[in-house]
């Protein structure tokens, strides 16, 4: 199989200046690790288990079985507010997908896992710290009635750090549009995992992230409503080092479970094997021509 | 402090010395004098607001609460907690009528003084607060009510416990309730929406929004923090957040302003109140014919419809405009 667009693109033009160098110190435990390696192990710190952020596509390769066919990636922001502080918005948003190499915070579109076939997105904090802008709820919604309109199950890798305020209102407002797309699908039958990775925070927490039938935390991650900083100032003491944690979250009984990243794929396939009638997916695969060869 | 209290003192020594005068001769030509010069003085003054005297209009001492609407309406009956933890008076929810009409209602309920602001947390509403909120819209839909909900608060509780309960789950809770309730859903925006937590019941078939309320989706306060490292400079923050009233309405996302006096909701509060029940009352009577379905979908398209974004595939933008 050809390797997808991608990956052409992540790999041939310039990475950025703190990827092309070959060793990568952990932010961890200061062990010095070498590139490759920390690849081929998922991004995670050989010596401590520190998850590495990770880049949406490197995510997406580490799950699909071959192809990801992506949908909403000609949904683009706009500068609703005409907003500039520093520097005006679509400046930023320049930057952003100059160094990312995204369009936006999230990708989405079709793959098969084990053979399941679903709809994936995965948010990237590369992009905007991952925030919820228009685009974000726009191809989160278009992928739910996608899925919705296939009958295939959805994943969604969150990574965020809120609503995006460059957009303001509208940004706010996507929690309900992405709410009200989530119920659509859900009421449908179909099943709906997210997958919570460093860091989701605000407004994606507050909405699909934690309406999801299963909702899995990647270890070590930092998951939360409200900021660390907000919460300090607020109760005016320091906070155990633990919270907001993945394994805290676990503790108090707010995710189904937490999962190593290395263990994240087969985790998924082995709840999509619980939940979901391989005879009701029959038609979905037929009916993609994306999976004709699945 | 608030900068529309400060330009209220400066018009007060006038009032009382017309006050005082007024008291000796009503009819004089100085009374009368006097008076438009204060009702020049105070259209100068309040005629025009900018956003961030719209946020402290919104954070007036003698606003209109969410506990004025509920003592307005022909009866209310409370219905508390959220049969888990412990009932919220931040969030005040129960049966009610409005205008003749059976409802179920949730308020925010900011204090009118420091007492009541301890005991309400402010405003700011915990997880077992929305847990209460969902619960009574599930109640209200079962038994075909229509919900009436008022919004003001600065934001959902930022608090350690807070957060050990799962406050992002419990607002989420509350979205996935509204987008899926039976019944019209009618908000008022009466004071501060404060992002997340004011959305959490401010999801609605028709959004009502009072002309110097604000709704954003960061304080202005916490916006030019993370901008610019310094909370001072909150209304410059508040004129780029597009927070006022106007703004929205022409976003798509308020549907409905209702005018306040000049000088402020509170410089007739009583009047005001009713005005904004009628509002609701207006809304509602539009919205009651609908059949279940059409109402929900009406509700899906106009927040599917809301954002600001290009589509490349059909070379064209979509607004919500």
């Amino acid at each position: 199989m050809p390797a997808p667009e991608w990956l052409r693109i992540r790999r041939d033009k310039d990475v950025p200046a703190e990827d092309a160098s070959l060793w990568v110190k952990c932010p961890k435990c200061s062990e010095m690790l070498y590139r490759k390696d920390l690849g081929d192990n998922a991004y995670v710190c050989m010596r401590c288990g520190h998850h590495f952020r990770m880049h949406a596509y490197d995510r997406i390769n580490l799950l699909v079985d071959s192809d990801f066919v992506e949908i909403g990636d000609h949904i683009t922001p706009g500068d609703p507010l005409g907003w500039v502080d520093r520097r005006p918005y679509p400046q930023k948003l320049e930057a952003d997908r100059e160094k990312s190499k995204l369009s936006e915070a999230i990708v989405t579109g079709f793959a098969t896992l084990e053979g399941f076939p679903v709809a994936l997105g995965v948010m990237d904090f590369n992009f905007r710290g991952g925030t919820m802008g228009t685009v974000v709820g726009e191809r989160v919604t278009n992928l739910l009635e996608e899925a919705l309109r296939r009958r295939l199950p959805c994943i969604i890798f969150t990574a965020s750090g809120g609503a995006r305020m460059e957009e303001g209102m509208l940004a706010l407002m996507q929690m309900a549009k992405t709410t009200q797309a989530v119920e659509r699908f859900m009421s449908d039958g179909n099943l709906f995992v997210t997958v919570l990775t460093d860091p989701t925070t605000g407004g994606v927490s507050a909405s699909f992230a934690f309406e999801s039938d299963i909702v899995i935390a990647e270890a070590r991650a930092s998951i939360g409503f409200a900021g660390r900083r907000v919460i300090e100032q607020t109760i005016r003491q320091k906070l155990p080092d633990n919270f907001q944690t993945a394994e805290f979250l676990l503790e108090k009984g707010h995710v189904d479970m937490v999962v190593d990243r290395r263990q994240i794929r087969d985790t998924l396939v082995r709840v999509l094997d619980y939940a979901v009638d391989r005879k009701r997916l029959a038609p979905a695969l037929k009916a993609v021509p994306e999976f004709a060869g699945a | 402090m608030n900068v529309i209290v400060e330009r209220e003192k400066s018009l007060s020594a006038l009032e009382s010395r017309i006050e005082a005068l007024r008291e000796r001769d009503a009819g004089s030509d100085e009374v009368k004098q006097l008076e438009s010069k204060v009702e020049q003085l105070r259209r100068d003054m309040f005629g025009n607001l900018t956003p961030w005297e719209r946020v402290n209009m919104a954070r007036h001492p003698k606003r209109p609460l969410s506990s004025d609407y509920l003592a307005a309406l022909d009866a209310f009956d409370e219905l508390h907690g959220d049969r888990h933890f412990r009932d919220d008076p931040a969030l005040v929810g129960g049966f009610a009528k409005l205008r003749g009409r059976r409802v179920v209602v949730l308020a925010q309920m900011k204090g009118r003084d420091t007492k009541e602001n301890i005991r309400n947390n402010f405003g700011m509403v915990s997880p077992e607060g929305y847990r209460k909120a969902k619960r009574l819209m599930e109640l209200a839909s079962r038994f075909r009510l229509p919900i009436v909900t008022f919004v003001d608060t600065s934001g959902a509780d930022p608090g350690l416990s807070s957060e050990e309960r799962a406050q992002g789950e419990a607002i989420a809770a509350c979205l996935v309730t509204l987008a899926k309730v039976e019944v019209p859903v009618v908000a008022s925006i009466i004071g501060e929406g404060g992002s997340g937590g004011a959305l959490a019941i401010g999801l609605a078939d028709h959004v009502i929004m009072a002309e110097n309320a604000v709704y954003s989706v960061a304080s202005p306060e916490g916006c030019a923090a993370i901008l610019w490292g310094d909370a001072a400079r909150a209304p410059e923050a508040a004129e780029r957040l597009k927070l006022t009233a106007a703004d929205l309405e022409g976003f798509g996302i308020v549907d409905e302003i209702v005018a306040e006096p000049i000088g402020g909701a509170h410089r007739d509060g009583a009047r005001f109140v009713e005005k904004m029940l009628d509002a609701v009352d207006g809304a509602l009577r539009l919205l009651e014919p609908l059949a279940p379905d059409a109402l929900r979908e009406a509700r899906y398209q106009k927040y599917r419809r809301i954002g600001a974004w290009h589509d490349d595939a059909a070379t064209r933008a979509v607004s919500g405009a």
